[in-house]
């Protein structure tokens, strides 16, 4: 009955962005149902007819206590307990082999691919505009840049969005666990061609993967990051 | 409109008769007459910035058609009717601006502050007459610059009513030149006319009421714009300085916004939210006042909770100002920082959950008649939950990754701004009505006006959570550009319909207000038989406001008291000697 709404969900932590969208779902709807079932109950309970005379009262200390502390405790439980999410997507970012430089600009996205070496400002970098190729099931860290305006990275699928800042470089991170081609829109207002300022996230199987990276650097000979595995450890990069 | 009461005049004032024509409605220093004017203008202004939102409907169920009525509009804005995407951003920009700074914020606070603060406190006028005429004279020209804007070479603002730098600050971004600067220069100037507003309802409030009228004998509504009031005087000068930076921007070639000269993108952030969350609770706080002054009025029944209720607006007030970050968490403001605006935003919350639970107790046990005004008060509640409730996703981080930016917020504000501060508005002229013009309002068309707003509100604007939460971006000139919105477009065409209905639903309350000004049934002193002092004077108050000066006894909501045989008991109303009271 849910699911219908949301995209569906290609990324690791895509599940846990749902699961809280889940939670508060069903808590926002228990209060807005409770408020207007009250409110309607009392609507015809109470509506005026002959003879009738309104209660005299001027309030009740106990019922202004609890709708004070329930609420309150519902809604920083919900605060805490969203904290964790939050930095696994923004703030402890997994190591990883896979780094590509996204720079945003009016009214496109460059993708930098670092090529074999894994060295940015080498010979083999290669720019792609538009077109962000990655391995399924692999950390992928992504340096924002913006050479303009501000513009938002979203791709619904992965639940990610990140805006782009002119002067900085914002790492952020997905994992994609579903081959396919995925739009990447620009979510922030950045000009006359805002809408329609569109890249593409093709996730690929890993002999996909590998294929497409002989063929975009054929002299380097399968050098291509190899099937590394996450580092255990992980990183704190921030 | 209608002329004063002369037998109300000839006692105490004798003197406004020699007033003419301009010193009576044009230059007037009488606060009824300047919130009258403050009415008209925000309604003439919501009829420009509601033919942008129903053009940026059309546009976003049937793109790049050509849209009725509109062929008049002349190029470069519109071409034969067709939208090009640059007056889209333009339309969506001055939308919001005029709906928030030139509708919103004059209906509630120019217009109904300037109305019921004198007569709700027992006051003869406001503390500083000339400064009031000022306020709205000054709020004028900024209305000429914001809506003429449109006609300079280069078209209106486009960078969105948040004016993000650098988008807003380097004029080759959008391609908007004196347009954006018009902008910024308009608001300038209307927060000088907001803040000579302030100073006076602050100093009317402290200084001016009637014996007897003590803190917690006031009006709801009167402190709700007490603490607007103080909130709009420490708000906008943050807001006024932003707007100078981005002028210098754009104008002396500094670059406070931009990085390339040393600048920093985010400052613009921070500082337009730091203003931009107390103005959130100017335009939501006035709203809540008047709901709590309506309900009890229609409950026949004293107000739940009258002292939570007052701390709960304190409360908002004081949150208001450390909650701005979470307009921010995908900005790349530092993450962490995002979790402390997640926790303060989370407990802001509470406030507004205690004020519903207090309109709910009100209701309780209440004797409750359902008319016009009262069905807004009602229908108020009822969306302003939706609105707070879905606050809570934006405000947790992780789900707002995904609803930033999208419809979700689209549909937030609108459950907040219109169905919050718009319904109360009109529940507020309903209300009102018979006190600032003398007549009754028809019922008939108002009930209409209400089912007709109320229905196709929420065909209109709910949908749009749904399409947010499919991923769908705000601020988007063409949805079909992206293969994901595909399944999602007819939810547009419904949105659009139900916005379009609602829209033709308004004329309703045009010929109601136009009808009833001149044609509607005479109003008593006190057709809703309430407690107020406003309800002491003769509709409309003649200047000078009071015959007599009143004294208060006791508070605002003594209805079905047992010491009395009616079921309300006015504040002025004298029990110790012989029956006092004026009816
Ligand atoms: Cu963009
Ligand atoms: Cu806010």
């Amino acid at each position: 009955m849910l699911n219908w709404w949301l995209p569906e969900n290609v990324s690791t932590y895509g599940a846990d962005i749902d699961g809280l969208f889940h939670l508060v779902y069903w808590i926002t709807m228990a209060a807005w149902v409770l408020v207007q079932v009250t409110m309607i109950a009392f609507l015809v309970m109470y509506r005026n007819r002959p003879g009738r005379r309104a209660t005299y009262t001027h309030g009740n200390n106990g019922l202004e206590i609890m709708w004070t502390i329930i609420p309150a405790l519902i809604v920083v439980w919900l605060g805490f307990r969203s904290v964790e999410t939050w930095n696994k997507i923004k703030i402890d970012l997994p190591e990883s082999e896979h780094v590509i430089e996204v720079t945003a600009k009016q009214f496109n996205w460059e993708m930098l691919y670092p090529g074999p070496d894994g060295e940015f400002d080498t010979d083999d970098d290669k720019m792609i505009e538009n077109d962000l190729r990655v391995p399924v099931n692999k950390p992928i860290i992504l340096n924002l840049k913006s050479k303009d305006v501000i513009h938002s990275f979203f791709v619904p699928q992965l639940r990610m969005k990140q805006d782009v800042m002119p002067g900085r470089t914002i790492r952020s991170w997905f994992e994609a666990t579903k081959a396919g081609t995925y739009e990447i829109p620009c979510a922030e207002l950045c000009g006359f061609g805002h809408s329609g300022m569109l890249g593409y996230l093709t996730v690929l199987e890993q002999a996909d993967y590998d294929a497409w990276l002989a063929e975009q650097w054929p002299a380097a000979q399968a050098q291509a990051p190899e099937n590394d595995e996450v580092d255990p450890e992980g990183g704190r990069i921030g | 409109m209608t002329a004063h009461a002369p037998t109300a005049d000839a006692h105490a004032h004798a003197e406004h008769h020699d007033l003419g024509f301009v010193r009576t409605y044009l230059f007037s220093t009488d606060h009824k007459m300047i919130g009258r004017q403050f009415l008209f203008m925000s309604l003439f202004m919501m009829i420009i910035g509601g033919g942008l939102a129903l053009m940026i409907r059309w546009q976003l169920a049937w793109p790049e058609t050509q849209i009725p009525l509109t062929r008049w509009i002349p190029e470069p804005m519109m071409y034969d009717g067709f939208m090009p995407p640059e007056f889209y951003n333009a339309a969506v920009t001055m939308h919001a601006t005029i709906m928030v700074f030139f509708v919103v914020m004059p209906l509630l606070v120019g217009c109904f502050g300037n109305f019921l603060i004198p007569l709700m406190i027992g006051a003869g006028d406001m503390a500083f007459p000339l400064l009031n005429m000022l306020s709205f004279w000054v709020s004028v020209p900024a209305g000429i610059m914001m809506v003429g804007s449109f006609w300079v070479e280069g078209g209106a603002a486009a960078a969105g009513w948040t004016g993000y730098a650098p988008l807003s600050t380097v004029p080759e971004y959008t391609g908007v030149g004196m347009g954006q600067n018009l902008w910024a220069l308009s608001l300038i100037v209307l927060g000088a006319s907001s803040l000579m507003g302030a100073v006076n309802y602050i100093t009317t409030i402290i200084n001016m009421r009637a014996p007897g009228m003590t803190w917690f004998r006031m009006p709801l509504v009167v402190w709700s714009l007490f603490i607007t009031a103080i909130l709009l005087l420490l708000a906008l000068p943050v807001l006024t300085a932003g707007l100078g930076l981005m002028l210098f921007d754009r104008m002396a070639g500094t670059s406070f916004f931009l990085p390339a000269g040393g600048g920093e993108p985010l400052l613009w952030q921070h500082i337009f939210w730091f203003f931009g969350h107390p103005e959130v609770y100017i335009m939501i706080l006035p709203a809540m006042g008047i709901a709590s002054e309506i309900m009890p009025v229609f409950a026949r029944k004293p107000i739940f909770g009258y002292h939570a209720m007052v701390f709960s607006i304190i409360s908002i007030a004081f949150l208001s100002w450390i909650v701005w970050g979470h307009h921010m968490f995908q900005s790349g403001m530092n993450f962490t920082l995002g979790t402390s605006f997640m926790i303060t935003t989370m407990v802001i919350a509470v406030p507004s959950a205690i004020k519903t639970f207090n309109w709910l107790g009100t209701l309780w046990g209440g004797n409750i008649h359902f008319k016009v005004p009262m069905l807004w008060a009602l229908g108020f509640i009822s969306t302003f939950v939706v609105g707070g409730l879905s606050g809570i996703y934006m405000a947790n981080t992780p789900i707002d990754i995904f609803i930033h930016d999208t419809y979700f917020i689209v549909a937030h504000i609108h459950y907040v701004l219109f169905g919050g501060s718009i319904f109360a508005m009109f529940g507020a002229v309903t209300f009102w009505f018979p006190k600032m013009f003398g007549r009754m309002m028809n019922p008939t068309m108002g009930q209409i006006h209400f089912w007709g707003t109320f229905i196709f509100y929420n065909i209109g604007f709910f949908p749009m959570h749904i399409i947010g939460v499919g991923g769908h971006m705000r601020r988007i000139y063409n949805p079909t550009q992206y293969e994901f919105l595909e399944p999602m477009q007819w939810w547009n065409v419904f949105i659009t319909r139900g916005v379009l209905i609602m829209g033709a639903f308004q004329l309703v309350f045009a010929i109601n207000l136009f009808y009833s000004l001149y044609f509607g049934k005479k109003a008593d002193r006190n057709p809703w038989q309430s407690n107020t002092l406003e309800w002491e004077c003769p509709s409309p108050p003649g200047h000078g406001n009071f015959e007599t000066p009143v004294t208060v006894h006791r508070g605002p909501y003594e209805y079905s008291s047992p010491e009395v045989e009616e079921d309300f008991l006015p504040q002025t109303r004298d029990l110790s000697g012989a029956t006092g009271g004026s009816h």
